[in-house]
């Protein structure tokens, strides 16, 4: 039996509605990871997370119980499930049982990116607890009259704040601020590029080189909706690393899995697997560059393959190995 | 038999981005597509443009099955916004239009 579509999607865009994010996520979980980074407030450009990695280990852990539900009779529960979840915040017991090592991972990776940035010579502020969700999701699923209303809330509060240029973090939140935004939102003329082309234009020395050889993913969304292809190739070169393409690459990548993960967990982890399996063909210590994709792919890698983000290699190699952390 | 809604077939054209009718069925897409569905996505337009209102209902996983990877879009030579497409479809079967 399929899970009902319906009653998961009206969850998602009532905690939206509601709740401002798709998934509930406090304000402590989302600006956890920048304690101790001195990020200043505010400022006309600013780092946007758009919340992706503080919320894979939330949606991570709703999949997992999902896929429990996917061949049980409970799943017409759902239905009732959503009317309950608009009076008690139903999701926010879900992503209680977030793994913790998932979320240090995630929080490390948006550390590693500032670092980055930093050793760029790039001067960037941050939203903290101001900083939204860009309601990626409800988009995707054709949600347009609630993903319309959450994007022009975000958009207020980037003229709130007087921001004039975004850098972001993950493909998803890229595509949303570059593409979507501007067909929803009135007069929106942020700037956005995502940190790995800000990062690629302003060159870092290399401190680290690291010399190894990585089976390299491209995200769906960064190689055919943003056509962002060569700064990562750039910088991995830059690093010392070698690219080992594997068979689907570049515009012709193969997706993870990740993005119907939530309705369809199975199907989802058979096409990571597939994907896992061509990767692994080119190397056994594969690279991503999108949160979604480097959940995806480690659940489905077998034993002795590593999944690494993009960030963290970067990060080894650009920043001071003082301040690094990998 | 199936049931013809000259209705739906009228509702995709309105939505902006939907151009499925640009499509000359060369089957690209079907075969490059990761999930591997037979009826993604060429069919499912084709039973969309034909107004086959029961069979399109019956398709409503396969609709929110899609990635939105545009593995198949990037191989399409006509150009369809197969992605665009889809989500529209989407809008559809939330808005209780399809
Ligand atoms: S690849 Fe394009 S033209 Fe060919 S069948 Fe698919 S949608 Fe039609
Ligand atoms: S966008 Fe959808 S239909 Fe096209 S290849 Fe990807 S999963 Fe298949």
């Amino acid at each position: 039996m399929a899970l009902p579509i319906g009653p998961i999607l009206g969850i998602l865009g009532d905690n939206l509605k509601q709740r401002g994010s798709v998934l509930p996520l406090t304000r402590a979980a989302a600006t956890r990871w920048s304690k101790g980074l001195d990020l200043p407030r505010g400022g006309e450009t600013i780092l946007y997370t758009g919340h992706m990695y503080q919320l894979i280990p939330a949606i991570d852990a709703m999949a997992s119980q999902m896929a429990l539900l996917e061949n049980s009779r409970i799943t017409k529960l759902l239905g009732m499930g959503r009317l309950v979840n608009k009076v008690i915040n139903l999701s926010f017991f879900m992503s209680l049982m977030a793994s913790k090592e998932l979320k240090q991972r995630n929080d490390e990776a948006l550390r590693n990116i500032v670092r980055l940035l930093q050793a760029a010579g790039v001067d960037f502020g941050y939203l903290y607890g101001d900083e939204m969700y860009s309601g990626a999701l409800v988009y995707d699923e054709g949600m347009d009259d609630v993903f319309g209303a959450h994007a022009r809330r975000v958009a207020a509060r980037f003229k709130k704040h007087g921001v004039k240029k975004v850098i972001t973090v993950d493909p998803h939140t890229t595509n949303m601020l570059r593409e979507i935004y501007p067909k929803f939102v009135k007069d929106f003329d942020v700037e956005v590029q995502s940190y790995l082309e800000v990062v690629a234009e302003n060159s870092p020395e290399v401190l680290q080189p690291q010399d190894q050889t990585v089976a390299f993913h491209d995200s769906c969304v960064y190689a055919r909706y943003e056509s962002i292809l060569a700064p990562p190739r750039e910088l991995l070169a830059k690093a010392g690393v070698s690219v080992a393409e594997p068979e689907l690459s570049g515009t012709n990548t193969h997706c993870c899995g990740g993005p119907i993960e939530a309705l369809f967990p199975s199907e989802a982890h058979r096409i990571s697997k597939e994907r896992v399996a061509q990767l692994e063909k080119a190397g056994k210590q594969i690279v991503t560059m999108c949160p979604i994709c480097w959940v995806n792919l480690r659940k489905a890698a077998t034993e002795g393959t590593t999944v690494q983000d993009i960030s963290q290699l970067f990060s080894a190699a650009f920043v001071k190995s003082s301040q690094s952390c990998t | 038999m199936a049931t013809v809604s000259s209705e739906l077939a009228a509702k995709v054209k309105r939505c902006e981005e939907f151009n499925a009718e640009a499509c000359y069925h060369c089957g690209v897409c079907t075969a490059v597509c990761p999930l591997g569905y037979g009826i993604m996505p060429r069919k499912l337009f084709r039973q969309v443009m034909l107004g086959l209102k029961d069979k399109v209902e019956e398709q409503v996983p396969a609709i929110y099955s899609c990635l939105l990877c545009r593995m198949c879009e990037s191989n399409c030579p006509a150009e369809v916004r197969i992605s665009e497409n889809v989500r529209a479809l989407r809008t559809l079967v939330n808005n209780k239009e399809l």
